[in-house]
This record gives structure tokens, C-alpha cells and sequence, in this order.
């Protein structure tokens, strides 16, 4: 069956369809991890996204029953150049074709991806939409459906309904879930901690119920200025306990003390960004899936400083606040997919939870 | 960090002659690595013993040594030239070895020279197999389980420890003799006490055997301040067990998920930090293809042949940055050159496939062994990319010029299925074919992989390549349709395939596609798969609808390249296509190459305006011109491979600047040529065009033995044998209609006489010629594989001046525009033209070099157009240097079994090197030194055994090495005949005679050099083969010419050391 991705400046791409067979409409963007497509895939940030991978390749390895950051694929849509139908890893389980068509996503394979990254990066990153069909019709109303299309509270479609605990026998973390990948759980039980993950409704009140050393808040989609609630409760959290936060954590922080975040024209996406730690002035290689950046002449300066650069386009990439125990980093040190090179940051904010514990 | 401010002027090492093993690569890190210093306002002198590189050129380093890579040699350069710095890690083995022994006797200390780069400790913890071990002990990386054991109770002991399979290894024996892979203790009991027995020193190695483990290399780099990335990472096709060099490469890994490809990378990034790395590295790792089980393999602390692959499949200049951080600048302080934006501190990530095929010596070398293993065979690469595995695949395996287009081929289609089967168990250059073949039979991709180990994700794209032909041929008699034709021209089908499979004609097929709008696309390499816009346009090929190529509106002419580096077609050529493009450049003209040789300075990303990396074969030229219309092209630079593609651009109306197409042919048209010969009245030796064996037969009879027989078109000589019988002309002829000719066979008298070469530059009205040649052996030993002297020692003025009129007719009767090399043979005082080449020669870089004129560049000039007049050169035959330049060849025989290492009118050297000295017999022993040769040192044995019509002239010489201390042997009749002359000759008993015989001999260590000249003819000469073979594998110098004897005697009756030798640079040729 053929398939087409209609962009809203009106290009059409045709391809096939693999997957899910239907329409859907999204927020098309590119990653440009070579591998990692089902972390990505499973990636809660990738909410209301249709998600285009540059490498041609896609689907080599197969799927596997490991390599999920969350219960199933969260993208809305997944292009790709080539499907691969013949996968071959000793773990793999299905192919991807299988894997996508079980979990009701919608693919189109057999399209120039790189003429679409081009384009994405040229205009920056558009709404559009994947149609499976033999013909390509009705074109306006597509493209008007497309124009009103909004991600509505995607935290909320993606965060757990309830709070979910794993026992260790280290220090306790409360982690918020704004739509977190499995990865900095594992990342925290690692390290022995107990972590209590709560949903991104709960208020601050009850997060502090449970008496955690620590509180990390987790990455996830959408505009940071959407979620009001969850600024809010970080503002009544902070001082309260040492914070780490990742990602939409992150933004979410820097929005809680002030600042301002706006749109990057075609974001971060894959696993080989260049960021430095101001402070070790060294460089890391990290793994991003972002849409947003926090302003730089937003800062309160007095409070906040940056930690962390990105060396392609001199971005914020992580902030320390002067007043409390609290740092935040855009990119995910937890990596799934993408280098691990930073993880260090887990030890430091386990050090700086530690070290905040026995002041106490 | 920023740069160190106590480097001001810098020594680099180059790698020396082209071996196999050792490249071109180093000339494209060697190169960049001196432009990356220069631009950083350091002085830097150059030491390269290869005249053929770029590196060497005087517009590279501020002063170029071309001497011998020997520590006695540079330690005068280092007196003379006082740098204060060392980079040691881009010139390959040999400029690391060379430095680690400048740094450890002291010397390098003594003068106040500092290592760059990585530090002397780490290259030993990386080098030396026990420190590497125990490094990776302590940092917790696993290596290969081994141990030495004595017994075989504890060869026993240790297998069960580490389990079955497991290799053994026997120590000292030749070639891994008396060792192999055993299953189970009762197979241990048989090979390991086998392989005990035959040890010299009665030791085996046990190692733990991970044949069929996936390979995975990982390229990376770290600054001194401590940032590491990955620059790539490689996954062979051949799983463990056939050398990197010699396997089937794609980059990125493809059956690796996130997770094993990032626990490979943590751990090579862990390594590199550990061993304190300073610039580039390379890492190479052996996968449990069912498990994360991995062990190292091995590290390599310097840029590499994987590197520069690396290099040319991200975009990522690793030579250049590694420079820059030998000088200490951190990686995030250098700019990324594609993108002009991003930072060196950064992972470059891949948006096609990229494919390297090495290029194996075997279609020269009928008779080497095939068999792939762990030591490297292949003289060069082919890299080619795409953005499906298939496509990239068949671009790579055009780009080898094997003829072959397909994975069909004709010789599988007689063999039956089982023996299909069978073969798949034969690990060599042709398993790929083999393989196609058997799915092609429905063999179960599970019987094949479990024969060959190969993934099969690999299996899968072969067989979608297969299954594309049968659908091909389904369509015999019908027009292909369009998403067929599509699908096809996405996988890499050309149009002459396309046709071959659907039974219609290839011109039929370009005019159906391009009807339907199926014409060829490029996309660009970035380094970041579009993520931002780059600066330098480096394209390849694919079948979308979105092309990136914007031609500009300025002229631009098309350079093609060499393509891969064979015996007969080397560096040199990469050298000539590179100074034509500076020329053009400087002209005012946009520039464009397309090339498909990875380890090449042409593929330097910024060499050219802009790089097709593309294969060189008529359809994908095509391609390139309709894309970028140029002005014109030029062919003239890049060897027999672009020569070939003269007819195809010629036919769709693209200028050729410099000698017209009709010119070339005439040239290398027999008849044609003949005409002009008669026109000019220039003697050559008789000779006849023929097709078949009979007509064969008859020239050779008429002209009267011997004759040479060789195929037209052809570079290096390839098939070209000398006949001294009718028997001799059948098998020649059988070898050579192997492979389909579509030119006539030439067969000529042949003379053996002083062999001469010129190269000169004509403009259509005058002519330079920057040099006459003089071979030192006689005509017969092919004129790459030749000493060559210039200024020739023993030509007459009036010699000279025959040949300066003969050059210039001939240059005027062939209409040459641009260079032009011819051959000559004199005899009996009589001078024979034998060859005429409108094109660049394997001599232009050298001459170039110790004449000082910039041959390239003025060729390139003259064809587009300047005249002689207009440069500073002169016309006519240049005055000659005051120097004398030796230029030695470099074999690999050591490399190749089963290859004769007789020198012939086949060429058989891969690589050469320069001497140069105010006197002939110093600048002789520089290039024999250079060329790795053993002189034999007094006391040493000569072993002599000449054919009957070599004896007379044998007695000078042998007297010769009997003054000089030297202790004689000689075979039977040899001997015989040298003690009837006085010379006293220790005779020696034949190979088929009880020990000791010649071979225990050779085996003692006693013998130093070897002359041995064989009997006339290809006839089973099977002792002097044996003997031949076994001084190779024990590197004993064997001589297979007088004339090269009488050369060595020379160096030796000079009487000179390393360190007494004066060390020049190029600038006494100013």
C-alpha cells in the first residue's frame, strides 16, 4: 500500500506504508541517531510527534524486549528511507514492521529523508501528516486539518496514572514523571536508590509526603509554558529538597525561577551533541530530543548560572542555581539511545542528595 | 587548551614506499597533517623516502628530505635542521617505529626534540602485546584469553579453563605451520602435541578462538585535555579472522542495536583515556554475535588505513585534527571544516551507507594464493557510498575495474550445487560471487551462514541483489517497467546490466529510464546528516528526485582520478590528478574530481571545488557530466583508469583538453601507430596485432623467438610475458584470454638492450623534456620494477640527442598536447621506440622532484591552452642536476605465497623509492637502503645459481664479493664453473638432494644474498621457485638480474654506513 507525508507548506512525499495502515497527523521532526530507533520510538518526549530517522536504515536490528524507555512506541507517525524486513540481532524478537502494526503506529518507508531533514531544517519543523492511501486527495482540507492541529497537555497523555514505587535500599528519590523514559529509573536503581515515581498531577504536598532525600523531575513532550501546574508545585519544591532535572525538568525549573523559553527552529534530536560543562570546561558527547531552550537573557543571574553549553548552536544546555541544592541539564544523561559519556551527573546529584542529607 | 607556544618547527615522518599494509594513506594523513602545522605559522620539514607522494612536494613542507627512512639518516636530518618537535603518529608503522627508536636510544632527548602527540609510554602500553594485556587487565576490558604453554597438560588445563575452541599456535614456525583450530580435548592432544613437536623453542600458544565473533572497529580521537569521541565506527563483513585490511568493510555498524554499539564505544573511548591518547586511534573489537561477550583485538595509537577510510566516510578530517591536537589544541577549540559552524568536538553522524572492497593483486598474480587470512594482501581499497547497502555495495565492486558489474558470474554458473556449497568453506576475494551463486541455487541462508559466519543482515542484501537479477532476466523480451527500472537503478544496477539481465542494449535502457525520469541524484556528506548546513561539497550518488548539486555558473573542468591503488597504478597517479587540480584552481577554473579511493589525498574533501566519490566506470562519469556540464575533462592524470573513460566522454561531446581521443588510440592502435612509425622513420622492435592462439603461433615464428606477448590497453604490463617457445605463446595465451579482450594482442620481437624513458610536456608547438631515464636492468624487467637513474650514467651525447629528435617527432606526429612518456630500448647502439603513452607517467612525480619542474602543473596549463614559451622552463632537453637520483622499486612478496618474485616484463613492485646523492654509487646504496633491502654484511654467504647464458657474465661479479670478504656458494654447475675460474665457490647440493641442500642452507642463516636467475620461459622452473619463495619469506635480498647484482656490488664496494650518508633536501634542485 502506498502512503504520503503531506507537510503544511504543501509538499508531498509518497512512499509506502508499513506499520499501521491510516492517517495521522503530527508535528513531523528528524533524529539523527544511527541507531536507537526503538528507544526512540518508546521516548514519551516524542508525544504528538511524527518522527522521521536520517539514518536510511531502519529496522536492522529488529525489536527487542530491553531497548523500551516506555510501555509502547509514543510517536504519532515514523518515516524512515529503508525498512529493513529481514532483521538480524540474537535479540530481537519481531521486526519493526510487526512491532509498529501491533502497536497501532502509522509508517511510511521509501521516501527521501534526507530531502525531508533539509526542508525541516531550512523552514524548521512543520505540522504535517502521513496518509495511507493509493491516491492522494482532498489536499486543502488536509492542509487545514493540519493548521488547527495542537498537541493538547501531552505531559498528561504520557505521565503514569498512578505512583509507582521500586524498593532499594539507598536514598529515596521522588521522580516526577512529565512522560519519563525507564532509563533514569534504571539509572537511579543503579545506584540503589528507592525511587517513587509520581504522576506529573501530583502536588508538591504530596511528593514531600513521602519524605524523599532527593527529587528528580524527568524529561517529556510539548511546550514547558503549557504545563502551569507543574512550574507551580516545582516553585513550592525547590529548597525543599535537592532537584535534578533532565529535559522538560529542566525548562520546567528555569520557568519556576523566572526565566523565559521559546521554539528552537528544528530542535535537537539524535545522540552526537557536543555539550560543555562550563565548570570541568570539558566536552561531552550527549544524546537530546528537544523542541525548546531556555533564553539566555532570561536568567536571573544572581540565582542562576549556566553549567552546560551546546558547542553547535551555544545554546543553554544545564543551569546551577546559587540558592539551593539544584541543577538541571537539557540533554538526557541517561542516554537510551546515545552515549553515556555524561551519566556522571547521576553521581553528582546522588553526592549532592548525600551531602544535603547530613547537613540536615 | 590553546596552542602550545614551544612548537615552532616540527619533523614529520612519512611512511615510506607502498607496501602492502601500507599505503597511500599515509600520504593524504602525512599531508594534511603538514598543511594542518603550516597553517598554524610552523616550519615543518618533511622526511619521506617516496618520491611518488604528494607530501614530498616542496609546496607542502618548508624543507623536504627524500632519504632513507633509517635512524641513522634522520638523526643527521634532526643535527641539520634542529626542529624542535616530533609528529610521529602520521606516518603509518614505519614513522612510529622509526621515532619510538630515535626516542629510546636517547637521541631525540640528547637534541632537545620533543614527541608530539601521544606520549612514548602509551605507544608502548598499546604496541607491546604483554603491556597491552595487562592495561586492559587493570582497566577491566577483556582480550582475547592466551597463554604460552610448554606442555600439553597444560594446554589441556588452559582450554578447559577458557573452552573449546581454541586455537594453537605454535611459536617460530612460518606461517602459523603446525597450528589450528581443535574442538575438544582429543583434537588438542593431536594438534597441540603436533604443534610442540615443530616449535623451535617447544612452546604453543593457546587462545581462546573467536572466529566468527563479529569485527567492529571504532575510530576515535582524544585532545590532551582529556575529551574523547568516536569519529565512526566499521563493521566487517567477514566476521574474525580475515585481516580488516583484506575484509569486506561497511560503515556505520549495521546489525548492532543502541546498546552493543554504545558498549563498544564507552569501552574504546574508556581505552583511549586509559593509554593517555593525543590525537587519533583506532580500536578493534571482537562481538559474540548471540551475546555481549566482546574482547579487544587491538589498538592502534596513530592514524591508520581505518582512519583515513574513516576520514572519507564521515567527512571528519582525523589527520588534520590529530595534528592540531599534537600541537595542543583541545577539540573543542578546532572548527569543524564541512560545516564552518560546529566544533571537531563532535560525533559525525552518517545519513548513507559506505562500502570498502579491497583490491587484491590477484588478477596479476594468477598463480598467489587466494586464501584470506590474517595477513593483509590487498595492495588498496575501493570505498563507495550510497544510501542502501545494496547500491553501495555494487558501486564498490565497479569501482574495483574487474570487469565485473554483477554478483553473477560466469566461471560459478558450471559448478553444480554441492560444489557451490563446497566452495562457500574457501575464505577468499571471490566468497562474495560464491555466495550470490548459492542463493541463487535456494542454498538456505542458514547453511550458508553457518558456513561462512557472515550475518545475515549481509546474507539478506545479497540475496535482495539476486532476487533484483532474476527479476531482471524474468523480464527478457519485454520493456522494463518503471518501478522495476526504479528499483533497480536504487540497488545499483548500471544500465549495461540492466540490459545484459532484460536481453535488450544499454543505450535502450538510459533512454527508457531517462524517459521515465530515472536519472541519477546527489546528496552530499556533511558529517551531520543534514542537521546543518555544510561548506564543502563532497556528493555521491543516488536514484531520488532531490538532487543537492547546484552547479554554479562558473567553468569548471572534470579531473578524474586513479581509482584503487594496484600494482601498476599507484600513488603516483593520485599525485598527478591532485597537482592538475591545484593547476586548474590557480587557472581561475572550478575544479571537480571524481575518485573512489579512500586513502588518497584526491579525496580530501577540500582538494577539489567539489568531490564526486563515485566509481569510474562510463555510466557513472556520464552522470557526474550531466550533473555539473562542465567545460571540459581531463583523462591524462589518472592512469589507465581514466584513460579508458576517453571514448565514452569523447562520444557524448565533452572536451578533452590536451592529445585528442583519436590520438590516444593512435598510440596504442598497432596499425596506426605502425603508420607513424614509418612517417617519422623511427625504428621499433617487429611486431604483429593478433586474436587467436594460431595467429600467435605464426607471429612469434615469423619474428623469431623471443618474443613478448601482451594484451593493448593495459597498465604495469599486466599479462605481458616474454616467449621463448611455442608453448611458452599457448600458455600466455590461454592466461590472457581469461578474462574477455576487446583490443587485439600484441606480440613483438624482443630486444634485450638498455631500456631508456623520457617524459616530456609538448604544447603542439614546442617541448620540454625534463629528463632522460636510464634503466639499470636490461629490457625484459618491466620499467616499474626497474632501477632507474637520472641523469642516465652511460648515454652518449649523441644517444641523447636521438632520443631528443625520436621524442619530438613522435610528440608531434601523435598531436600531444600535455605529457607524454615513452619507452626505448637501446641495442647495439641502435635506439627502438617500444612504447609511446600520451598521458602521465609512474616517473612524473619523481622527475618532477629532482628537476624542479612542476611537470603537472605545466601540462595542465599547456592543455588548457598557455604555451611553453610562457614558463621559465625552457623547451628542449633540460640541463642536467649536478645530483643523481636512483629510483629502487618495493616488493611485497613476503606478503603474497605462491606469487615468483622473478622480475619479468610483468610489473610486479608495489611501490618505490628515491636515493639521491652528488655521486651514482651513493644515491644507488640511499635507494637500496630506502627500498628495505638487507645488504649482506661481510662474512655473510652469497649463494649464487644462474642460468647456462648468465655464467660468463657471473665471474666479475662473483670476484667482485670475493674481494669484498664475502664467502660464495653456488649449485652445482654454478659452483663448478666460478672455482674453474679461481673463484673459490663452496658447492651446494640441490633441493632434491639429501640434507643439507640449498634449502637448509637458506634456512642457517648464513646466507646474506642470493642470486638467482632463472631459465628462460614460463617452464616449471619449481627449485628456483622454491628457493625464490623461501628468501622472501625469510627476507634473504634474492636477485633475479645481473644487472641488480652488479648494482648491490656497487653499494657494497662504496664502503659507506647509514650515518656517514649527507642528507639533502629538495631545494638543491632550485
Amino acid at each position: 500500500m502506498k502512503a504520503f507525508l503531506l507537510l503544511e507548506d504543501g509538499t508531498v512525499f509518497e512512499g509506502n506504508s508499513f506499520g499501521m495502515e491510516g492517517d495521522v497527523v503530527g508535528e513531523v521532526v528528524f533524529n539523527t541517531g544511527m541507531t536507537g530507533y526503538q528507544e526512540v520510538l518508546t521516548d514519551p518526549s516524542y508525544c504528538g510527534q511524527i518522527v522521521c530517522m536520517t539514518y536510511p536504515l531502519i529496522g536492522n536490528y529488529g525489536v527487542n524486549l530491553d531497548d523500551i524507555e516506555s510501555v509502547k512506541p509514543q510517536v504519532k507517525g515514523f518515516i524512515v528511507r529503508e525498512l529493513c524486513q529481514t532483521p538480524s540481532n540474537w535479540r530481537s524478537i519481531e521486526s519493526l514492521n510487526e512491532y509498529l502494526r501491533r502497536n497501532e503506529i502509522i509508517g511510511l518507508e521509501g521516501i527521501d529523508t534526507r530531502e525531508l531533514t533539509i526542508i525541516l531544517r531550512d523552514k524548521g519543523t512543520m505540522k504535517g501528516t502521513i496518509v495511507t492511501a493509493e491516491k492522494l486527495t482532498e489536499v486543502e482540507e488536509k492542509l487545514d486539518k493540519l493548521k488547527k492541529y495542537t498537541i493538547d497537555n501531552p505531559v498528561l497523555q504520557v505521565t503514569t496514572p498512578e505512583i509507582v514505587h521500586t524498593a532499594g535500599n539507598g536514598l529515596r528519590i521522588a521522580l516526577i514523571d512529565y512522560g519519563l523514559k525507564k532509563n533514569i529509573v534504571r539509572s537511579l536503581v543503579r545506584r540503589n536508590c528507592d525511587v517513587t515515581v509520581f504522576p506529573a498531577t501530583a502536588t508538591a504536598e504530596e511528593i514531600l509526603a513521602v519524605n524523599p532525600d532527593g527529587i528528580m523531575l524527568s524529561n517529556g513532550p510539548g511546550d514547558p509554558k503549557d504545563c502551569r501546574f507543574q512550574i507551580d508545585n516545582i516553585k513550592k519544591l525547590i529548597g525543599k529538597r535537592p532537584i535534578f532535572g533532565i529535559c522538560l525538568g529542566h525548562q520546567l525549573t528555569a520557568l519556576a525561577n523566572g526565566a523565559d523559553t521559546e521554539k528552537l527552529k528544528y530542535g535537537h534530536r539524535g545522540c552526537n551533541h557536543p555539550v560543555k560543562d562550563v565548570e570541568k570546561d570539558m566536552t561531552y558527547i550527549t544524546s537530546q530530543n528537544h523542541g525548546y531552550t531556555i533564553l539566555e537573557d532570561s536568567l536571573d543571574k544572581e540565582v542562576m548560572s549556566v553549567s552546560h553549553i551546546n558547542m553547535n548552536d551555544g545554546t543553554i544546555e544545564g543551569i546551577r542555581y546559587k540558592n539551593s541544592p539544584l541543577f538541571t541539564v537539557q540533554f538526557h544523561p541517561e542516554a537510551s539511545p546515545g552515549p553515556g559519556d555524561t551519566a556522571y551527573l547521576f553521581d553528582e546529584f546522588i553526592e549532592m542528595v548525600k551531602k544535603h542529607k547530613k547537613g540536615a | 587548551m590553546p596552542k602550545r607556544q614551544d612548537i615552532h618547527k616540527v619533523l614529520v615522518i612519512g611512511s615510506g614506499p607502498i607496501i602492502i599494509g601500507q599505503a597511500a594513506e599515509f600520504d593524504y594523513a602525512g599531508t594534511q597533517a603538514c598543511q594542518a602545522l603550516r597553517e598554524e605559522g610552523i616550519e615543518v620539514v618533511l622526511v619521506n623516502s617516496n618520491p611518488a607522494t604528494i607530501m614530498t612536494d616542496t609546496n607542502i613542507a618548508d624543507k623536504v628530505y627524500i632519504e632513507p627512512l633509517k635512524a641513522e639518516v634522520v638523526k643527521n636530518i634532526i643535527i641539520a635542521e634542529k626542529p624542535d618537535s616530533i609528529l610521529p603518529t602520521l606516518g603509518g608503522q614505519t614513522g612510529l617505529n622509526l621515532a619510538m627508536e630515535l626516542a629510546e636510544s636517547g637521541f631525540l632527548q640528547e637534541q632537545g626534540v620533543k614527541l608530539l602527540g601521544t606520549a612514548t609510554e602509551a605507544i608502548k602500553m598499546a604496541e607491546d602485546r604483554q603491556d597491552f594485556k595487562d592495561t586492559m587487565e587493570r582497566i577491566g576490558e577483556p582480550c582475547i584469553a592466551s597463554k604460552v604453554v610448554t606442555t600439553i597438560e597444560d594446554a589441556i588445563a588452559f582450554a578447559k579453563e577458557i573452552d573449546y575452541p581454541v586455537i594453537v599456535r605454535p611459536a617460530y614456525t612460518l606461517g602459523g605451520t603446525g597450528g589450528g583450530i581443535v574442538n575438544n580435548e582429543c583434537e588438542l592432544r593431536e594438534i597441540g602435541g603436533n604443534g610442540l613437536r615443530l616449535s623451535r623453542v617447544h612452546q604453543v600458544l593457546i587462545e581462546k578462538c573467536i572466529s566468527g565473533w563479529k569485527e567492529i572497529e571504532y575510530e576515535v580521537m582524544r585532545d590532551s585535555k582529556g575529551n574523547v569521541i568516536t569519529v565512526c565506527n566499521m563493521e566487517n563483513i567477514d566476521p574474525v579472522g580475515v585481516h580488516t585490511g583484506d575484509s569486506i568493510v561497511v560503515a556505520p555498524s549495521q546489525t548492532l542495536a543502541d546498546k552493543e554499539y554504545q558498549m563498544l564505544r564507552s569501552s574504546a573511548l574508556k581505552i583511549i583515556s586509559a593509554l593517555g591518547i593525543q590525537g587519533g586511534c583506532n580500536v578493534q573489537y571482537a562481538l559474540h554475535p548471540t551475546s555481549y561477550e566482546y574482547a579487544v583485538i587491538e589498538v592502534n595509537p596513530r592514524v591508520s588505513r581505518s582512519s583515513a577510510l574513516a576520514s572519507k566516510a564521515t567527512g571528519y578530517p582525523i589527520a588534520k585534527v590529530a595534528s592540531k591536537i599534537a600541537i595542543g589544541y583541545g577539540l573543542d577549540e578546532i572548527k569543524n571544516a564541512v560545516t564552518g559552524k560546529t566544533y571537531a568536538c563532535f560525533e559525525p553522524t552518517l545519513d548513507y551507507v559506505v562500502v570498502k572492497i579491497p583490491k587484491w593483486p590477484f588478477d596479476k598474480f594468477v598463480k598467489a594464493q587466494r586464501t584470506l587470512g590474517t595477513q593483509m594482501k590487498a595492495t588498496g581499497e575501493v570505498m563507495s557510498i550510497s544510501s542502501s547497502f545494496e547500491a553501495a555495495l555494487m558501486k564498490a565492486i565497479r569501482s574495483l575495474e574487474l570487469g565485473i558489474y554483477t554478483l553473477e558470474q560466469n566461471i560459478y554458473k558450471q559448478l553444480d550445487g554441492n560444489e557451490i556449497v563446497k566452495k562457500l568453506e574457501d575464505v577468499n576475494d571471490e566468497r562474495i560471487f560464491v555466495i550470490a551463486e548459492a542463493i541463487r541455487r535456494s542454498v538456505e541462508l542458514e547453511e550458508i551462514h553457518n558456513i561462512t559466519k557472515i550475518d545475515y543482515f549481509f546474507l539478506c542484501k545479497i540475496k535482495e541483489l539476486v532476487l533484483m537479477e532474476e527479476k531482471l532476466k524474468s523480464m527478457k523480451g519485454e520493456q522494463p517497467d518503471k518501478e522495476a527500472l526504479k528499483r533497480a537503478k536504487k540497488l545499483g544496477f548500471t544500465d549495461a546490466v540492466i540490459a545484459k539481465f532484460t536481453g535488450t542494449s544499454k543505450d535502450e535502457i538510459t533512454a527508457i529510464r531517462k524517459r521515465l525520469g530515472i536519472v541519477a541524484t546527489y546528496k552530499m556528506v556533511d558529517t551531520c546528516a543534514a542537521e546543518f548546513e555544510a561548506q564543502t561539497p563532497y556528493y555521491y550518488s543516488t536514484y531520488d528526485n532531490y538532487s543537492e548539486v547546484k552547479p554554479s555558473d562558473r567553468e569548471k573542468i572534470l579531473v578524474l582520478g586513479s581509482g584503487p591503488i594496484r600494482i601498476g597504478q599507484g600513488i603516483e597517479f593520485d599525485y598527478c590528478s591532485v597537482h592538475s587540480v591545484w593547476a586548474l584552481k590557480e587557472m581561475g577554473y572550478e575544479t571537480i574530481i571524481a575518485n573512489n579511493n579512500p586513502e588518497t589525498v584526491s579525496t580530501d574533501f577540500d582538494t577539489a571545488d567539489r568531490l564526486y566519490f563515485e566509481p569510474l566506470t562510463p555510466e557513472d562519469v556520464i552522470n557526474i557530466v550531466e550533473a555539473e556540464k562542465p567545460k571540459g575533462a581531463i583523462v591524462q592524470f589518472g592512469g589507465q583508469t581514466a584513460i579508458k573513460l576517453t571514448k565514452t566522454l569523447d562520444d557524448i561531446g565533452v572536451k578533452l583538453f590536451g592529445t585528442e581521443a583519436k590520438d590516444v588510440d593512435a598510440a596504442e592502435d598497432r596499425e596506426k601507430f605502425d603508420e607513424i612509425l614509418e612517417r617519422t622513420g623511427i625504428p621499433r622492435p617487429q611486431g604483429r596485432t593478433i586474436f587467436t592462439l594460431e595467429e600467435a603461433l605464426t607471429a612469434a615464428n615469423e619474428l623469431g623467438y623471443p618474443v613478448l606477448v601482451r594484451p593493448s590497453y593495459v597498465l604495469g604490463g599486466q599479462g605481458m610475458e616474454i616467449a621463448f617457445s611455442d608453448k611458452d605463446v599457448t600458455e600466455f595465451m590461454e592466461i590472457i584470454n581469461r578474462t574477455v579482450q576487446e583490443h587485439p594482442i600484441l606480440i613483438d620481437k624482443y630486444m634485450m638492450g638498455k631500456e631508456i624513458e623520457v617524459d616530456a610536456i609538448c604544447d603542439g608547438e614546442n617541448m620540454l623534456i625534463p629528463g632522460i631515464m636510464e634503466h639499470l636492468e636490461r629490457a625484459g624487467v618491466h620499467s616499474g620494477d626497474s632501477i632507474s637513474v637520472y641523469p642516465s650514467q652511460t648515454l652518449s651525447d649523441k644517444t641523447k640527442a636521438v632520443i631528443v629528435d625520436y621524442t619530438e617527432k613522435l610528440a608531434k606526429a601523435l598531436n600531444v598536447i600535455g605529457l607524454v612518456n615513452i619507452q626505448y630500448v637501446l641495442y647495439n647502439d641502435e635506439v627502438y621506440v617500444i612504447e609511446v603513452n600520451p598521458r602521465s607517467s609512474r616517473t612524473v612525480p619523481y622527475i618532477s622532484k629532482v628537476t624542479g619542474i612542476p611537470m603537472v602543473d605545466l601540462a595542465t596549463k599547456v592543455m588548457m591552452g598557455k604555451k611553453l614559451s610562457d614558463f621559465k622552463y625552457g623547451t628542449g632537453l633540460f640541463k642536467e642536476p649536478k645530483y643523481v637520483s636512483v629510483k629502487v622499486p618495493v616488493f611485497s612478496f613476503e606478503k603474497l605465497q605462491g606469487v615468483d618474485t622473478t622480475l619479468g616484463p610483468e610489473m610486479k613492485s608495489t611501490g618505490e623509492v628515491l636515493g639521491i646523492a652528488d655521486n651514482f654509487p651513493e644515491a644507488l646504496y640511499k635507494g637500496i637502503i630506502a627500498s628495505g633491502i638487507k645488504l649482506p654484511k661481510k662474512g655473510d654467504g652469497i649463494l649464487m645459481t644462474v642460468r647456462d647464458t648468465d655464467k660468463p657474465e657471473l665471474v666479475e661479479i662473483a670476484e667482485g664479493f670475493e674481494k669484498l670478504g664475502f664467502t660464495l656458494y653456488g649449485t652445482g654447475k654454478t659452483a663448478n664453473m666460478l672455482n674453474h675460474k679461481g673463484i673459490a665457490t663452496n658447492a651446494v647440493k640441490k633441493l632434491d638432494e639429501d640434507s643439507p641442500n640449498i634449502l637448509d642452507l637458506i634456512q642457517s642463516e648464513k646466507i646474506g644474498l642470493i642470486i638467482n636467475t632463472p631459465t628462460k620461459g614460463r617452464k616449471p622452473d619449481r627449485d628456483g621457485f622454491k628457493i625464490r619463495r623461501k628468501a622472501a619469506e625469510i627476507s634473504i635480498p634474492c636477485l633475479t638480474s645481473l644487472d641488480t647484482a652488479n648494482a648491490i656490488l656497487k653499494c657494497l664496494k662504496l664502503g659507506k654506513t647509514e650515518d656517514e650518508l649527507e642528507v639533502l633536501n629538495l631545494s638543491i634542485f632550485e
